[in-house]
C-alpha cells in the first residue's frame, strides 16, 4: 500500500517502493519460470533444463542497476534472473526451452540456457565455459575507445573462474582500466567438485586485487545488498575508474542440470542448508517486515505471474518449429539463398560457404 | 606500378585500411612500438597511437576473444597472432565462439574481424616456428582462409578479408615477407575472397597451391617446360571458401593433378582438394591424383638438413609432375 512518505528500506540506495515491488516481483516471475521448465521437462516436452534457483536475488540486485538500451551484458547459463532484469520477455526465454523458429536466442539452434538477443545488448553465448569474460573485456575495450558510456557485465559461475579465459581478461581490464564488471555466483559446486577441491583460496573475489581491481563479495541471499554492490561497481566503471570483480555466494537449490542427480555427491544435510539459503522467501519476509509488500499485495503479484508464465508457456509451445531448409543459412553473412533448389546455387563456384558441396550445375 | 616486398604490401596496406576506417584496431604481441617481430605492423604506432595499435599481454586466447567482443560492439579488429604455431591457445575462441557467432545467433551477431599470423618453414624455425595450422581452421565451417602468394593478392586479399564481415584467418608465409617481390598497382583494388588464378598456364598436368608452394610450383613448371612437360599451376588463393569451380575446370583440361602443400601429410588441407577432383572430376582424370607435402613429423626440425629434408621443394614438384605426367 502506498504512503504519503517513502518507505526507509532502500532509501539509502536510492530506490523507490515501486522498485523494490519490480525487484521482488523479477525474483518471483524467475522462480516461476525456473520451476515451470522443470515441469515440461519432466513431461516429456523439454529435453533439457539448466537451472538459476537460488541465484535470482543476487542477478536481480546486481543487475537493476544496469541502464537498458545502452549498457551491454554477456550472460551465462544460469542468467535467467538477470535477462529478464536487463529486458528478455518470459516469452523469449520459454521459446528458447521449445527451441522454435521465432527463438531470438538463436532460432532454436542451440540449447536452452544459451541467450542473447541483439537489440537488447545481450551477447550470444555458448557452452565452453569463461569464454564470454574475454567477449565483454573487447565490448568494454570498444565502448572506451569509441566514448560510449556503456558498461559491460559479464557472469560466470565460480567453477568457471578457473579458466584461463577468465584471468586474462581480468589482467586486460586491470591494464586498461575498462568498463566492465564481472560477476561471479559461487554455488560452491561445479557440477559435482565442491569449493574445496576447485580453489585453494576460499573467497574468489580475493582474485581481483592481483588484477589490479577491487573484489567484493555480496550475500546471495541479500538482494539489496547485492544492488549496493552492483550498482557501486556499474557507477565506478562508467566514471571510468575501471572493472570490478563481485563475488556472489549465492546457493545452487537443483542439480546443476535436468541430467544431473546431485544427491550423488552432496549429503541430505547439505542441500538443506542450501535451501536455508534461497532468497526469495527472504526478499518477501524483508519487504513484509519493511511494509512494502503485504500478503494481498504478494497474492496479486503470484497471481500476475502465473499468468505470465501460462502465456509465456502456451504462446512458445505454439510457435512452428525451425524448417530444416534454413539449416544451411547464416553460416557466414553473405549465406547463399535458403532454398536448396535455388538457381543461384547451381554454379558450385564456391565450395565450404556453407552451400552444397554437390551441385547440378555441371 | 610499384614494386613492394610482400611484407610492405601487408604494412602498408594496414595503414591504408586504417587511414581509410576508424573502427579498425590492430592488438597484439610487440605490435606497438617496435612494430611486430617482423616489422609488418611497422609505423602504425606512431601514426595512430596507443588505443588503435595496442601491445597486449602475452595471451593469444584473450587477444582473440577481446578481438569478438570489440568486433560485436563496433570496432573492426585485426589481432596479430605473433606466429601461427602459437595460434593454439587462441584455438577455443576461434573455433568455439568467432566461426560460430553468426550462425549459433541465427544472423543476431557477426564477428568481423582478421586474424593476422605469420606461418611456414624454411626459415630455421623449427618445431614451433615453422608450422602450418591452416587445416586445423579450414575444417571449420564460420571461418574464411586466406593465403597470398604475391604482394598484389596479399594488398587486394587482406582489403577483401578487413572488409568483410566474417571471421578470416589471413596466414602470411614468413619465408616470402622478404624474398619475394611483386608489381602493385596504385589504387584500392581488391581481391575478392573465393577466387582462385591460375598463374601459370599449361596443357598436361594442374599444380595446385597456395602460399609458399605457389613460389615452389611455378619454379618447378619452369623446370618441366625445359623437359617437355606442360604444366598449368593454380594459386587458390582463398582456403575457404574454396573456388572449386576454377581447379575442376582445369583438371577437367589437363586430366592430371597435382596437390601441393607444406603441412604434415595426413589429414592436411590438399587432401580434401583431392578429394573434390575425385569425387568431381573422376571421368577426367588419366592419372592418380598426386601430392607433395611436408612428411608426418610433429614439426619442422631444426638443423640445415632435416630442414631441408622437411620442406617440399621445385625438385620435389617437378618429380612428382615427371611421375604424373608419364602416366
Amino acid at each position: 500500500m502506498a504512503t504519503s512518505t517513502p518507505p526507509a528500506l532502500g532509501a539509502d540506495l536510492g530506490l523507490t517502493r515501486d522498485d523494490l515491488i519490480e525487484m521482488y516481483r523479477l525474483v518471483v516471475v524467475t522462480r516461476a519460470i525456473d520451476e515451470r521448465m522443470w515441469v515440461l521437462n519432466r513431461a516429456g516436452k523439454i529435453p533439457f533444463v539448466i537451472s538459476g534457483q537460488g541465484h535470482e536475488g543476487a542477478q536481480v540486485g546486481i543487475a537493476y542497476g544496469l541502464q537498458k538500451g545502452l549498457d551491454w551484458m554477456v550472460p551465462y547459463y544460469r542468467s535467467v534472473a538477470s535477462l529478464i532484469t536487463f529486458g528478455m520477455t518470459p516469452r523469449e526465454i520459454m521459446l528458447a526451452q521449445f527451441a522454435r523458429s521465432v527463438d531470438p536466442s538463436s532460432g532454436g539452434r542451440q540449447m536452452p540456457g544459451h541467450y542473447g538477443v541483439a537489440d537488447r545488448n545481450i551477447l550470444s553465448v555458448s557452452s565452453p565455459v569463461a569464454t564470454q569474460i574475454l567477449h565483454a573485456t573487447g565490448i568494454a575495450l570498444a565502448a572506451k575507445l569509441r566514448k560510449t558510456g556503456q558498461v559491460t557485465i559479464t557472469y560466470l559461475g565460480e567453477g568457471s573462474s578457473n579458466q584461463g579465459d577468465f584471468h586474462e581478461a581480468l589482467n586486460f581490464a586491470g591494464i586498461h582500466h575498462l568498463p566492465v564488471v564481472y560477476v561471479v555466483e559461487n554455488n560452491g559446486y561445479a557440477i559435482s567438485v565442491p569449493m574445496n577441491l576447485q580453489s585453494a583460496v576460499e573467497d574468489i573475489a580475493t582474485r581481483g586485487p592481483a588484477y589490479g581491481m577491487p573484489g567484493v563479495i555480496a550475500d546471495g541471499v541479500d538482494v539489496l545488498g547485492c544492488y549496493r554492490i552492483g550498482k557501486e561497481a556499474i557507477d565506478r566503471a562508467r566514471r571510468g575508474e575501471g572493472p570490478t570483480l563481485i563475488e556472489a555466494k549465492v546457493t545452487r537449490m537443483t542439480g546443476h542440470s535436468s541430467d544431473d542427480q546431485q544427491s550423488k555427491y552432496r549429503s541430505a544435510e547439505d542441500m538443506a542448508a542450501g535451501k536455508e539459503r534461497d532468497p526469495l522467501p527472504r526478499f518477501r519476509q524483508e519487504l513484509m517486515d519493511a511494509g512494502v509488500l503485504d500478503a494481498a499485495e504478494d497474492g496479486r503479484i503470484s497471481a500476475e505471474v502465473k499468468k505470465v508464465v501460462e502465456d509465456a508457456t502456451d504462446w512458445s509451445e505454439s510457435q512452428v518449429d525451425p524448417d530444416p531448409a534454413t539449416a544451411q543459412r547464416w553460416v557466414y553473412a553473405d549465406a547463399p539463398p535458403a532454398r536448396m533448389d535455388d538457381p543461384l546455387w547451381l554454379g558450385r563456384r564456391f565450395m565450404g560457404d556453407g552451400g552444397p558441396l554437390t551441385g547440378e550445375g555441371d | 606500378m610499384t614494386v613492394m616486398t610482400y611484407i610492405e604490401a601487408i604494412r602498408s596496406t594496414l595503414a591504408e585500411e586504417m587511414r581509410r576506417d576508424p573502427a579498425i584496431i590492430v592488438l597484439g604481441e610487440d605490435v606497438g612500438k617496435k612494430g611486430g617481430v617482423f616489422l609488418a605492423t611497422d609505423g602504425l604506432y606512431d601514426e595512430f597511437g596507443a588505443d588503435r595499435v595496442i601491445d597486449t599481454p602475452l595471451t593469444e586466447s584473450m587477444i582473440v576473444g577481446a578481438s569478438i567482443g570489440a568486433a560485436v560492439n563496433g570496432l573492426r579488429p585485426v589481432p596479430e597472432i605473433q606466429f601461427a604455431d602459437f595460434i593454439m591457445p587462441a584455438f577455443n575462441q576461434i573455433v568455439s565462439e568467432a566461426a560460430r557467432m553468426r550462425y549459433r545467433s541465427n544472423n543476431a551477431f557477426g564477428c568481423p574481424m582478421t586474424i593476422r599470423a605469420p606461418y611456414g618453414g624454411g626459415v630455421h624455425g623449427a618445431l614451433y616456428h615453422s608450422q602450418s595450422v591452416e587445416a586445423f581452421f579450414a575444417h571449420v565451417p564460420g571461418l574464411k582462409i586466406v593465403i597470398p602468394s604475391t604482394p598484389y593478392d596479399a594488398r587486394g586479399l587482406l582489403r577483401s578479408s578487413i572488409r568483410d564481415d566474417d571471421p578470416v584467418l589471413f596466414f602470411e608465409h614468413k619465408k616470402m615477407y622478404r624474398s619475394v617481390r611483386g608489381e602493385v598497382p596504385a589504387g584500392d583494388y581488391v581481391v575478392p575472397l573465393g577466387e582462385a588464378k591460375v598463374v601459370r598456364e599449361g596443357s598436361q598436368v594442374t599444380v595446385i597451391g597456395y602460399g609458399l608452394m605457389v613460389q615452389y610450383a611455378l619454379e618447378a613448371a619452369e623446370l618441366l617446360e625445359a623437359d617437355g612437360i606442360s604444366t598449368e599451376v593454380i594459386d587458390i588463393r582463398t582456403l575457404r571458401p574454396l573456388d572449386g569451380q576454377t581447379i575442376l575446370d582445369s583438371v577437367r583440361k589437363t586430366g592430371k593433378a597435382c596437390v601441393v602443400y607444406e603441412d604434415n601429410r595426413f589429414g592436411g588441407y590438399g587432401a580434401e582438394i583431392a578429394a573434390i577432383i575425385a569425387e568431381e572430376a573422376f571421368d577426367d582424370l588419366d592419372g592418380p591424383i598426386m601430392r607433395v607435402t611436408g612428411p608426418d613429423v610433429p614439426g619442422v626440425p631444426y638443423a640445415h638438413t632435416l630442414e631441408e629434408w622437411f620442406m617440399p621443394s621445385p625438385d620435389r614438384i617437378a618429380e612428382a609432375v615427371r611421375r604424373l605426367a608419364a602416366y
